[in-house]
């Protein structure tokens, strides 16, 4: 391995590790706070919804609103499931089947 | 009866195990094309194979991962430009670690620091929306989190091997796993008014800002702003009543 690869990754390693215990080392200490506690309650929420919308209606980096964007069909079609069965596998296998249908056509 | 409690406990801690590696399988399945285009970004890099699979060993941050491979592969080699990108793109994981600082605050510290290692957004996912469905369980999150770390290293194994042998993983769709399995997560969430604004709210700030910003900014100010709104409307509501 390259030494200065080496460093990055170390480096890397470092400040993605602050990211992930920083927060928790310091509420070790402090507590979480009560204005804290309600704005945290929500988000799940919000992350959730960050992460799932963006990968539907920019799969490609641009916003794509129409036919041709398999990711918004097949998520429309996967929130359906989810809502009526609340089944994971159910909501996988419709999703993937109409991303899979909507390759071929 | 301290027998019987123990058994009761080794039942519960089997079936907790369980529901775990249940929930995580469709997530790890839509980690691995993610890992493949890592191990074949890391070739088309010029990267050594263990160059690439020592990122995925000690970093385990997907997006990032794949920007600081980029750089290199684009020849900046300044490690600080570099390892400052990974640390903005990794920002995020700051809430995440809030959100689950709660739950983890009276758990043994270093039980904290090896959780805290494996906090991605996948394992975050998980974790959250098993604390509201039953209720947290460290177990749940350690077996979630480690069985998504394999499949990381494994999958970037994958991609170094098969590399130049395989097309763009990404460009299958298997990555629809990963959205599809978190709208599983978030729709019970929607369960009052105040949830579905909030979820409003990250849906048009979130594509607002991918759109503007770069990287995973959209995700860190999308939850911001739509959490803020939340804990304010829910103030507002309790001094109603």
């Amino acid at each position: 391995m390259r030494s200065e690869v080496l460093y990055i990754i170390i480096g890397m390693a470092l400040v993605t590790y602050f990211t992930r215990i920083g927060a928790l080392a310091l509420f070790r200490f402090t507590g979480v706070p009560t204005w804290l506690n309600r704005w945290l309650k929500y988000v799940p929420i919000a992350i959730l919804t960050s992460l799932i919308i963006p990968s539907l209606l920019l799969p490609k980096g641009h916003l794509d609103i129409s036919l041709n964007n398999h990711y918004l069909i097949a998520g429309i079609v996967a929130a359906f499931v989810a809502y009526k069965s609340r089944n994971i596998i159910a909501t996988l296998g419709f999703g993937m089947s109409v991303m899979f249908l909507l390759k071929l056509l | 009866m301290q027998q019987s409690n123990l058994l009761f406990g080794k039942e519960q801690l089997a079936e907790e195990t369980w529901t775990a590696l249940r929930d995580c399988t469709p997530v790890m399945l839509g980690v691995v094309p993610f890992g493949i285009t890592c191990g074949i970004m890391g070739l088309t890099a010029k990267m050594s194979g263990v160059e690439t699979i020592s990122m995925s060993v000690f970093v385990f941050a997907g997006a990032s991962q794949f920007i600081g491979i980029t750089m290199l592969g684009a020849g900046i080699t300044g490690s600080g430009m570099i390892i400052l990108t990974t640390l903005l793109v990794n920002m995020r994981h700051l809430i995440m670690g809030s959100s689950l600082s709660p739950y983890m605050i009276e758990l043994p510290f270093p039980l904290q620091a090896i959780l805290s290692f494996f906090l991605t957004d996948e394992a975050y996912a998980l974790t959250i929306s098993r604390i509201h469905k039953a209720k947290y369980s460290v177990l749940y999150q350690l077996t979630v989190s480690t069985m998504l770390y394999l499949v990381w290293i494994l999958a970037t194994a994958a991609g170094v091997v098969l590399g130049s042998y395989i097309s763009d993983p990404l460009t299958w769709g298997l990555d629809f796993a990963m959205p599809a399995t978190f709208l599983v997560l978030l729709i019970p969430l929607l369960a009052n008014r105040i949830s579905l604004i909030v979820f409003g709210a990250a849906a048009v700030v979130s594509v607002l800002a991918a759109l503007n910003l770069p990287g995973k900014w959209y995700i860190i100010i999308a939850c911001l702003t739509a959490s803020l709104i939340g804990g304010l409307l829910e103030g507002d509501s309790k001094h109603a009543q």
